[in-house]
């Protein structure tokens, strides 16, 4: 059967024109003909301590040196600069001021989208065709894509209502219902519940997806902005998604205030 | 010791080998790659419980009639009113019947526990699992709250306690989502939001160095059934007792377009006399699942910790 797919792939490829044949090279198909999105995918940016453009910085925590210190991105925003409201850009900024508490990441809290995809961990696609499952390894984030349109969404969420539809080979998802709680990265970047992502998830050769987001939000953005970013399949031979819940590893920083004092303290 | 463990072992395993009972002429769909399709939103809610209640030893199975009464209890009890007569035990109490969704009604095969083997619907402890259950729970008393640590894991939101693996009935948001690619198996499992993805490709457990909250699970399809062995647990996972190298074979079977019959087998020698076995159906929803952000409404650790100290203080 794959034989069978791949001699009508070949026979098919050289009766189509030029433009055809390049969207056929992009990757592997499902086998109701879809792209084929499976896999475990990573980000190489440093686009979850800044979306724009920044140089190196240290870290706001001494004691972690260079450990903890902010690698420096190129940008990941079209047109380099997040078009934000006067008033919105002063919370921005006293958000990045007050990062180690204000950071949803620094609590283990859901990452929402688009942060999910560019946090330095892996995830996971399972691609069906009424459902896609993106599993993040971060905090054991999870978002099912629906591909037919449940109708507005009941209910606001930290990683929102995603519905999904294939325009042409671009897995095009329009993602709403979020809550204002989550970031856009470590610089303070973030949104209110008036948050619309709309992604798109393009195979470029069987190991490389390009994703582009166009984020718009009345109430922070005087306009829609984009991001994009290459994202790469993990190779290693028996690759998984590990486990990282992170909870138990902010429970000291968030409830040590309460823990009860022995002798010696 | 050893070899009463083993036969028991092989008794089990020809225990769980029978297949489940299938109605005649269902024929279980297949994906598009020639998996056998348990695709869906599954709800596994039930008021059957894990282990035989003591005023049904003996009975391992109701009559219809005993079934009806069960259920009307049930649901008389969950309904009552759970006014406190002092404070502490009021707030305890203050979740009424509106916050749970803890099903109605018993399996349909009417038995009395969800546990079908060993045959008591008991499980059957060790002395030695006995005794570090008696010492947990000692710790427990004395130490109800010093640090985050002393809570139940599903107070702290790291892992729920029924939600899986294995897969027992919850007191809510008992649902999971089954999605098939090739290759693999993934289960949204809706309390406190965890995924867990199973190849089927035969690899090698992860190393053991590393341990995971849910394990290791890897599958394999024999004839219409999932079968998932897990292991790589961490020891403070603990289910039911278990240490970190409890095994658990799960057994996942699409005995009718709307059940998926879920068997497990839990193998732990320190803590476990001999393994023992669940057979819980799984009732197909329409779903959705939601997103439940548990450790991000947290107010539960907070509050109880705050509320020890605050205790202590007061008494001193």
């Amino acid at each position: 059967m794959i034989a069978a797919a791949a001699v009508a792939g070949v026979l098919s490829l050289a009766a189509l024109p030029a433009a055809a044949q390049a969207t056929i090279s992009r990757g592997p198909r499902t086998a109701d003909g879809k792209p084929n999105l499976n896999g475990i995918w990573q980000v190489l940016t440093e686009a979850n301590w800044d979306l724009q453009g920044h140089s190196a910085a240290a870290g706001p925590m001494i004691p972690l040196g260079a450990i903890g210190a902010m690698p420096p991105g190129q940008g990941v925003v079209e047109g380099e600069e997040i078009p934000y409201k006067p008033e919105a850009l002063a919370t921005k900024k006293a958000n990045f001021a007050d990062r180690l508490k204000l950071d949803p990441e620094v609590k283990c809290y859901l990452p929402g989208v688009p942060r999910a995809t560019y946090m330095p961990f892996p995830f996971q696609i399972v691609q069906t065709p009424k459902f896609i499952l993106i599993s993040y390894e971060y905090a054991n984030a999870a978002r099912t894509i629906y591909m037919e349109d449940p109708g507005p969404s009941p209910v606001d969420s930290w990683m929102g209502q995603s519905v999904g539809h294939w325009e042409g080979d671009t897995l095009v998802v329009d993602a709403t219902g979020f809550n204002d709680q989550s970031w856009f990265d470590r610089a303070g970047d973030y949104h209110t519940d008036a948050l619309h992502v709309v992604e798109r998830y393009t195979l470029h050769g069987p190991d490389m997806l390009m994703y582009e987001a166009t984020i718009e939000d009345k109430n922070v953005f005087t306009r829609p902005w984009k991001i994009s970013m290459p994202i790469y399949r993990r190779q290693e031979k028996n690759v998984q998604l590990m486990e990282f819940k992170c909870v138990e590893f902010v429970e000291e920083l968030m409830y040590g205030q309460y823990r009860k004092k022995t002798a010696k303290q | 010791m050893a070899k009463r463990f083993w036969i028991a072992t092989l008794i089990g395993a020809a225990c769980w080998a029978a297949p489940p009972p299938k109605p005649a002429g269902y024929v279980t769909p297949r994906t598009a790659d020639g998996q056998p399709d348990i695709q869906g939103v599954w709800n596994n809610a039930t008021i059957t419980p894990l282990e035989r209640p003591a005023e049904l030893a003996g009975k391992a199975v109701l009559t219809p009639a005993e079934a009806a009464v069960y259920e009307k209890r049930a649901a008389d009890l969950n309904n009552r009113d759970r006014r406190g007569t002092d404070g502490a035990s009021d707030v305890a109490g203050a979740y009424n019947q509106a916050w749970f969704d803890r099903g109605t009604k018993v399996v349909p095969t009417l038995r009395t526990s969800l546990l079908v083997d060993p045959p008591d619907g008991r499980i059957p402890y060790s002395a030695e699992g006995q005794k570090r259950l008696a010492a947990a729970a000692e710790y427990a008393r004395l130490h109800p709250a010093d640090g985050p640590e002393d809570l139940a894991l599903a107070d702290r939101c790291v892992l729920w306690y029924t939600a899986g693996p294995p897969m027992l009935p919850g007191p809510y948001n008992s649902n999971y989502q089954i999605f098939q690619a090739p290759g693999y198996v993934a289960i949204l499992v809706e309390m406190i939001h965890d995924v867990r993805i199973i190849p089927l490709d035969r690899r090698p457990h992860l190393p053991g160095s590393v341990r995971q909250w849910l394990g290791d699970s890897r599958g394999h399809w024999e004839g219409n059934t999932l079968v998932v062995e897990t292991t790589n647990f961490t020891g403070k996972s603990r289910f039911r007792g278990a240490t970190e190298n409890m095994r658990l074979i799960e057994r996942f079977t699409r005995t009718d377009a709307n059940i998926l019959t879920y068997d497990f087998t839990v193998e732990d020698p320190p803590t476990f006399s001999k393994p023992w076995s669940a057979s819980i159906p799984m009732t197909k929803s329409a779903g959705p699942i939601y997103e439940y952000a548990c450790h991000e409404g947290n107010y539960a650790v907070p509050g109880i910790l705050g509320g020890a100290r605050a205790q202590e203080a007061a008494t001193k």
